[in-house]
């Protein structure tokens, strides 16, 4: 639905260069939430305004259902029209709202209905219908500076859908808003993904949204993609930061020397075997648990347990090899000092 | 002088006044207001960006503004006279006040219209605005306020310069002043005149500021207003609770 490929964005200002974007490839598609995380000034924001050109990549393509946006003329500032029309089909909600104080919630949302040319009645029943859609059907006549913080970003979300769009871009959309809020936000886009099929994509610093939300999701830093895909197969791939990032497992315990620690994570299915005890019975080892969690992500299941094994990695090769064949995925910890082999 | 001697005078000038006041607000708001734009518009970052029209513009306001109005309304006496026909009266004197006011009004509109949230730009162009819209929709709508209030300024600020214009015959409550106040000391008069202007000018902010507070609906108290105002609030709710349904 979104693909970018090779995404460049540099900013000259008096001589001094900065590259926001380095070589970005991103591929969202239909119908899913997919979460870009970083820290601030990893260029996940000037990523979302790529994607529909209020930034002008310095290279690279940026296709949305299709159509290929970098090839449309325009300025920076100045749109053409054709990037003008492709933009009405891509809803953007923004970290602080931008709703006009001087309309009315209603106004504001009927404001891309008037840019699309709808008469009266055409917008005012489509704004009702997306109030509605909202749950705001009751402040139509209210002012934004008469709202909530989370009501506004309601506002925004209702303004952004009036296009019919298929995709959704939400830049930071919960960031100024409480934790309750936020999620209240986060099911709210859940929500409409499913109802209307919307791709979503949204950038976040929060690892909570991207849990809470994405089904997908791809870590930035220092303008480039370090790592990207499905959440349930990078909680699968061994060493994935962002799963460790996703799944922290907190301070637990490292286990005693000359023992083999391991960390498994499970998902689905696979949480409801007793793979511990079978492993005792079948293996006759004593396994202590350091740890556990379970959690869920993407809307699945999913677990993570740290245990300690007797004796080196030598030693334990047949029972790592068994919990492998389970399906769990079985990451090996270094003994000595905690870290990941 | 008796009051009525005084009353004779002084409708006629005040009607003057007012009618060279409010020919030159509306000219100056028709040609200060997209000027002001273009001002923002043309800058650096600006939707219609071409440096070099900002800076002639630029120039050319401050030049306007530098002038003093005496010597702008001397040097334009060619210039009324081919636009209004005649080089003295009220009509004549509308025409320097407005290209007087036009640089002073046109920066107000600048600083008013920067105040607008970029955000809100960036959200009409995501939904596919151009720049007339964002102008249409965005700038002037949300400037409102603040546009108000730079009119309510140079009207008052017109009031003050129309006073000058008695100097080549432009007549009004400013020529009265001078000519019986000062040439022929008539102090009694001359505060007359004075009150008067005192009072439309404070009616004039006064409305200008009812106009604003009615157009405001951003939540713009700071400090003791909004000390006063939650205060206030506070006491309604009190009374309520006490009041017998």
């Amino acid at each position: 639905m979104i693909t970018t490929k090779d995404l460049t964005k540099v900013y000259r200002s008096r001589g001094r260069e900065v590259t926001a974007l380095d070589g970005v490839d991103l591929h969202v598609r239909e119908g899913e939430v997919y979460g870009v995380v970083g820290t601030s000034g990893a260029g996940k924001s000037t990523l979302i305004r790529c994607v529909n050109m209020l930034e002008r990549p310095t290279s690279g393509t940026v296709t949305v259902d299709g159509l290929e946006l970098t090839g449309l003329p325009g300025q920076e500032h100045r749109a053409g029209r054709d990037l003008r029309e492709a933009r009405r089909r891509i809803g953007m909600v923004f970290q602080h709202f931008n709703l006009l104080a001087s309309r009315t919630v209603q106004q504001n949302v009927e404001l891309p209905l008037e840019i699309m040319g709808l008469d009266r009645t055409q917008r005012r029943r489509k704004a009702a219908e997306l109030l509605d859609l909202v749950g705001l059907a009751d402040k139509a006549r209210n002012y934004p500076s008469q709202l909530s913080g989370g009501q506004k970003q309601r506002v925004g979300i209702a303004r952004a859908l009036a296009g019919d769009p298929k995709v959704l871009l939400s830049d930071e959309a919960t960031s100024a808003l409480d934790p309750e809020t936020t999620r209240s936000i986060l099911a709210l886009l859940r929500d409409l993904n499913r109802q209307l099929g919307l791709t979503v994509l949204l950038i976040t610093h929060e690892m909570d949204v991207i849990k809470s939300v994405c089904d997908s999701a791809a870590l930035m830093r220092g303008g480039k993609v370090v790592e990207s895909g499905e959440l349930t197969e990078l909680l699968a791939t061994e060493n994935s930061e962002l799963a460790r990032e996703l799944f922290p497992l907190g301070e637990f315990g490292h286990g005693r020397p000359g023992n083999t620690v391991l960390e498994i994570t499970f998902q689905g299915d696979t949480s409801a075997q007793p793979f511990v005890s079978q492993l005792a019975r079948t293996y006759q080892v004593d396994i202590n648990i350091l740890g556990a969690a379970v959690e869920h992500i993407a809307g699945r299941m999913v677990g993570r347990m740290r245990v300690e094994l007797p004796g080196g990695h030598q030693d334990n090769v047949v029972p790592i090899g068994f919990l492998r064949e389970q399906g769990l995925q079985v990451d090996v910890v270094n003994e000595a000092n905690g870290a990941v082999a | 002088m008796t009051w009525d001697q005084m009353q004779e005078l002084m409708w006629p000038a005040t009607a003057e006044t007012l009618q060279m006041v409010g020919v030159a607000t509306v000219f100056t708001v028709l040609l200060g207001l997209p000027l002001g734009l273009l001002l923002v518009l043309t800058d650096r970052g600006g939707a219609l960006q071409n440096v070099l029209l900002n800076r002639v513009i630029g120039v050319i306001v401050n030049v306007g503004r530098s002038l003093p109005f005496i010597i702008l309304m001397v040097a334009l006496q060619t210039f009324t006279r081919t636009v209004v026909g005649t080089s003295i009266g009220w009509q004549a004197a509308s025409v320097p006040l407005t290209i007087g006011a036009i640089p002073f009004f046109a920066r107000l509109v600048e600083t008013s219209v920067r105040e607008v949230d970029g955000g809100l730009l960036e959200a009409v162009h995501s939904m596919g605005g151009g720049t007339w819209t964002t102008v249409r929709k965005v700038l002037l709508p949300e400037s409102l306020p603040a546009l108000v209030s730079s009119v309510t300024t140079t009207i008052i600020a017109l009031i003050g310069f129309s006073a000058m214009a008695g100097t080549v015959g432009g007549g009004g409550l400013g020529t009265l002043a001078v000519q019986y106040g000062y040439q022929r000391f008539e102090t009694t008069f001359m505060w007359v005149i004075v009150a008067e202007l005192v009072v439309i000018v404070m009616a004039i902010q006064l409305i200008g500021d009812i106009l604003v507070r009615r157009l405001t609906h951003r939540d713009q108290a700071t400090g003791v207003t909004r000390l006063l105002r939650s205060r206030r609030d506070q006491t309604v709710e009190d009374e309520e609770l006490v009041l017998p349904h």
